[in-house]
């Protein structure tokens, strides 16, 4: 049985508001839980692989250029070294998320600076690594490289479809009554997920198993197939727990390739995992942005007119690149709009997604500028937001999905008691420390993706849940179960989840907040369908049908579903295709965030004292799970206002901060009790569960609230990402 | 990781016996991640984690005496430190995370290496690391670099909080040599400049072991440690000050005051002490003091910050420390 559903029209029904087993919504713990912190979760470099051997990535230390020789003989065979791989089959840089064929490849060619060239492998990972630390590689390095994305020489390109001219903005602007008119500028990111990426392939003749980390299995397979030059039938890839992706998993990745092809060589199991200087070199970074912002507006705060253009940057030849102005499109009226992108070709790490590609950056700087603008309009931040926002599509003309955006901002003000802070820029002291308090809005779009999931209740009475898609941390395994037990009146330990097997049917994977909704209806479209046949064999109406702790029936006359079963499993499979109402319908989730921040008047130190986030994205399938989402996106968001930055040497574009101590993301002591408030919401455009996604919202604005906050606390405005102390000492009061 | 060779000392004459080729394993949260990247690529490990050098004990003269191994946790925990040497425990928990301070070392602390980013990356020249080869944070990427006593062949910080609070208590540290003599060395002449030979950290010979730490009896006066960094814990010191100022009435009786993440030592300026000493606290003094203090800082760059910072730090530590009011 398939159950398929294309979203050209809104799902109104609300068919889980109809369920009664109370597990939907619940904040219930994640299965895998218990799993995870004892240790007993297989993550991709835990696996015990009979005969395994370890390869090591050897990293260009040139930044454009060719390989002339890799003097490899000397290496092999002693102190346990087994092979160096030079295959052209290599990856020189791993493919963009839902690519689904291989990225660039060849180990000969060079484009930046710590892309991997060659692989060792060895007994051991220790004597792989020495072998890589110690290969001697000759380069032939080309003088034309460009490493500044701002440099007057490097050069640019403008995605054709991502540049929009309506009205006339520079007439806006001289019309205004106020206007904000500034250059900002991000750094770049890398998603430094917990766990490092890895790899472990195995051959049995012609097929391939890999295990490893990854996001989108349903496309990896198909890139790691074309890169092999192998058909994807022959390949099983396996990723049931992912320590984290952020992006930076959605491709496959160099050290995939890398291990299938040793392992095809040697005879023998490869495993290849990447060192954290690795993670930062090798897998994608978040551009860095510089964005000129121009907001009009009239006496009454009204805009009038709104530009966003945006500098980023990518390797020459990337089709991806980071796009800023995502939400701007749609967030605020104003009919005068210019909007748009540049590409600078530069020789560094590949751009690629990094957890809310486009918005984390652009959300962040609009709503800087909105707080500029709030200011010279003498209008609260609050009302501000409120009074620009558009009732259709400013630039396509269509309408808004559900969209609760006004009443974050309103419920975020009144639980921050927001009406309560004082407004005036640098006057609130508490000994060394100046207080302010900041407010942003948060945006996000929403995706749909085509998924499937198979759903098999079993005679016992207990269900299986059977889908590629993978949980990457973030609650696949408890939203899915959840979903399940709902709709089929199960209990969550009656339910098992199977992931991350793409001999599973296939969806999605987890990226860009689609996961949850698209494979979440899947599981809910087949379970729809079991419940169809337990209602056929029950003799009654599927509408009529009470499923509930194993129980089958309606109203009171329940019986046990293993008597309905009478020894028959039933299984459905699932398909969810978006459509129409993904055009016709502008969809997104929104949010506001409020902070309070404490800024050392003698040394310029941030210190964020409490924040809090007010989302709306649809149907909320787990409580718990999705404030964790949001909580880690907040948590970024402290990061990127206050310390997060690669740093770039611009002699030689390499990574000059690649590790964990020097690359600082927010550690305990720098986030405060976060709250996060869920609102009620069911978008009928977005899905069949009415569900969003909400993977990513927490961190689409959030660092302008603890910017807008240091404006507050202290006068000055940090345009310049992030907010260290060096930027704000100059203009500080002292001590 | 270059292959090795690995030998548990027993006792301290068998560490020296072996450590003239060698190099000593502590807590290892330092080395070994020199070790896997090949900064540091010893042939041979001494593990001298079952020596008896775990104890802080009183001397006869009432010096606190902290062995080699006892852990930076263990230190700061410790009633006699928290009581007595105050500005040494929040110097500790300061530094690192409560993981990394259960490894860590006394000995070890000391001898922590640079974290300048090119030292670390192998592909990288740096003088430190390879003599002669070019220091790149001079013209590159030197927000965390020395502003005080850099010389043109390396502009590295020793990054480390203990041995700042220690250089402010005037301790001295126990070394044993080859010829299982005894040295105390103050703390002040343990570390170097970098001058022409950025690659040597410090004092200790070849096989030289550092067996202890003295700190002179307790004295008098209120001890502040601060640490400005760029995230609230986790983080090196872009600049920290360890100060121990004794009031007499109205004047300043005496005041030591050492300053880390500023030079490739704990750095310590006898004039702006002395500058200090005898005089009635004034914002006009400490102007001066910090005039004094920086008056030959140079910045590369992205570390030019550090010169005021610096200067606000001084500033409004002196004013904490001067203030009868504010606890110490
Ligand atoms: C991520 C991170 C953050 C950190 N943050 C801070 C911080 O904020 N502040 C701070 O002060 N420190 C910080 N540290 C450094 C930490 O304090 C040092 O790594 C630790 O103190 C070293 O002690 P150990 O015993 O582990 O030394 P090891 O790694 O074992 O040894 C270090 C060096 O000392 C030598 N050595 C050790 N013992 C002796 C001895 N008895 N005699 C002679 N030589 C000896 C070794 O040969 C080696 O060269 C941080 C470290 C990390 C990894
Ligand atoms: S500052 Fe010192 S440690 Fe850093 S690159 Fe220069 S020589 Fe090497």
């Amino acid at each position: 049985m398939t159950a398929h559903q294309k979203m050209d029209k809104a799902d109104s029904r609300n068919r889980l508001d109809d369920m009664v087993q109370g597990l939907v919504g619940s904040p219930m713990d994640r299965p895998d839980g218990p799993l995870k912190v004892s240790g007993r979760a297989t993550y991709a470099h835990e696996w015990d692989v009979p005969d395994m051997l370890y390869g090591v990535l050897v990293r260009a230390t040139i930044s454009k250029g060719r390989v002339t020789d890799v003097a490899s003989s000397y290496l092999i065979g002693k102190n346990g070294v087994r092979a160096v791989i030079t295959d052209d089959r290599l990856l020189r840089r791993p493919a963009q998320g839902g690519a689904d064929e291989a990225p660039p490849q060849g180990s000969k060619q060079v484009d930046y600076f710590g892309q991997p060239i060659a692989l060792v492998v060895a007994d051991s990972f220790e004597q792989a690594r020495h072998g890589a630390n110690i290969l001697a590689v000759s380069y032939e390095a080309e003088g034309n490289a460009a490493f500044d994305p701002e440099a007057a020489d490097t050069e640019t390109d403008q995605p054709e479809d991502d540049q929009l001219d309506q009205g006339d903005l520079d007439q806006a602007m001289t019309d205004a009554a106020f206007t904000v008119d500034q250059v900002y500028r991000t750094p770049g990111h890398n998603s430094a997920a917990m766990e490092p990426h890895c790899a472990i392939a195995s051959w049995d003749g012609d097929k391939l198993t890999l295990r490893g980390s990854y996001q989108m299995l349903n496309f990896n397979i198909n890139e790691l197939a074309d890169a092999l030059h192998i058909v994807p039938d022959n390949i099983r890839m396996l990723s049931p727990y992912v320590g984290g992706g952020f992006g930076s998993k959605l491709g496959i990745s160099p050290e995939a390739v890398s291990a299938a092809i040793a392992a095809k060589e040697i005879g023998q199991p490869v495993c290849v995992a990447l060192s954290r200087p690795q993670v930062f070199e090798t897998t994608m970074r978040r551009s860095e942005t510089r964005q000129h912002v121009r907001l009009a507006c009239g006496e009454d705060g009204v805009l009038t007119g709104i530009g966003h253009e945006c500098l980023v940057s990518n390797l020459p030849g990337e089709s991806f690149y980071e796009p800023v102005t995502q939400a701007t499109h749609f967030m605020y009226g104003g009919k005068h709009r210019k909007l748009g992108i540049e590409v600078a070709r530069i020789n560094r790490t590949c751009g690629g997604s990094v957890r809310a590609p486009g918005e984390a950056v652009g959300m962040q700087v609009l709503e800087n500028a909105m707080d500029e603008l709030a200011e010279a309009a003498g209008i609260d931040p609050v009302e501000l937001r409120r009074r620009n926002v558009p009732d259709r599509h400013p630039e396509q003309d269509i309408p808004y999905s559900s969209r609760r955006f006004i009443e974050a901002l309103d419920e975020g003000a009144i639980i921050f008691e927001w009406d309560k802070r004082n407004k005036m820029p640098g006057s609130l002291r508490e000994g060394d420390w100046l207080i302010g308090h900041g407010m942003a809005g948060a945006a996000r779009v929403n995706i749909l993706s085509e998924a499937k999931a198979k759903v098999t209740l079993l005679a016992d009475g207990s269900a299986v849940v059977e889908t590629d898609m993978t949980d990457i941390g973030t609650g696949t395994y408890a939203i899915l179960t959840q979903i399940a037990g709902e709709m089929l009146g199960l209990p969550a330990d009656k339910i098992e989840t199977k992931l991350g097997d793409s001999d599973l049917p296939s969806g999605p994977g987890s990226g860009g907040s689609w996961g949850a909704a698209s494979t979440g209806s899947a599981v809910f479209l087949a379970c729809e369908d079991i419940r169809k046949a337990i209602a056929k064999k029950l003799g009654i109406d599927e509408a009529d049908l009470r499923l509930a702790e194993g129980k089958a029936g309606r109203g009171d006359t329940a019986q046990p579903i293993t008597e309905v079963l009478d020894g028959t499993p039933i299984s459905a499979i699932g398909h969810i295709e978006p459509g129409q109402t993904l055009e016709e319908m502008q969809q997104a989730t929104y949010g506001s965030y409020f902070a309070e921040v404490a800024v050392n008047a003698v040394t310029g130190e941030t210190r964020v004292k409490r924040m809090l986030g007010v989302f709306g994205a649809g149907r909320i399938l787990n409580e718990k799970t999705a404030t964790s989402q949001c909580y880690g996106g907040m948590i970024w968001g402290i990061g990127s206002a206050l310390t997060e930055e690669l740093v770039f040497d611009n002699r030689d574009g390499h990574i000059v901060n690649h590790d964990l101590a020097e690359y600082h993301i927010p550690v305990n002591l720098d986030v405060p009790q976060i709250e996060v408030v869920l609102l009620e919401e069911r978008d009928e455009w977005a899905s069949p569960i009415q569900a969003k996604g909400i993977g990513e919202l927490g961190i689409c604005g959030a660092a302008a609230a603890v910017t807008n906050a240091i404006y507050n606390a202290t006068g000055i405005r940090i345009r310049d990402y992030p907010a260290t102390l060096d930027k704000l000492l100059a203009d500080l009061p002292g001590g | 990781m270059k292959p090795f060779t690995y030998a548990r000392a027993t006792d301290r004459a068998d560490a020296i016996a072996q450590g003239g080729n060698a190099t000593y394993i502590a807590g290892g949260t330092n080395l070994l991640d020199l070790m896997k990247l090949e900064v540091m690529a010893p042939d041979k490990l001494v593990d001298i984690n079952r020596l008896d050098l775990a104890e802080i004990s009183g001397t006869d003269d009432g010096a606190l005496r902290i062995g080699a191994l006892v852990t930076n946790s263990d230190c700061a925990a410790d009633t006699r430190v928290r009581q007595d040497y105050p500005v040494l425990s929040r110097a500790i928990l300061a530094g690192a995370s409560g993981q990394l301070r259960n490894k860590a070392t006394t000995g070890g602390n000391l001898c922590q290496r640079t974290r300048c980013y090119y030292f670390y990356d192998m592909a990288i020249p740096c003088n430190k690391r390879e003599p002669g080869s070019g220091c790149q944070a001079m013209q590159g990427f030197n927000r965390i670099h020395a502003i005080l006593g850099a010389s043109d062949a390396c502009i590295a910080t020793y990054p480390g909080d203990m041995a700042v609070a220690m250089t402010a208590l005037d301790a001295q540290i126990q070394i044993e040599g080859a010829d299982g003599e005894t040295r105390l060395v103050p703390i002040q002449e343990f570390h170097l400049l970098p001058g022409d030979h950025p690659e040597k950290d410090n004092i200790l010979a070849a096989g030289e072991l550092i067996t202890g730490v003295i700190l002179p009896p307790p004295v008098e006066g209120k001890q502040i440690y601060r640490k400005v960094r760029d995230r609230a814990s986790y983080a090196f010191a872009l600049c920290s000050l360890a100060a121990v100022v004794e009031m007499d009435g109205e004047t300043i009786a005496s005041a030591a005051l050492a300053f880390g993440g500023l030079a490739h030592k704990p750095w310590r300026d006898p004039d702006v002490e002395a500058l200090l000493v005898g005089e009635k606290p004034s914002a006009d003094l400490f102007g001066k003091a910090a005039d004094q203090l920086l008056a030959d800082a140079q910045g590369y760059g992205s570390n030019d910050f550090k010169i005021p910072l610096t200067k606000r730090v001084l500033i409004s530590v002196l004013k904490e420390a001067t203030d009868k009011g504010a606890a110490a």
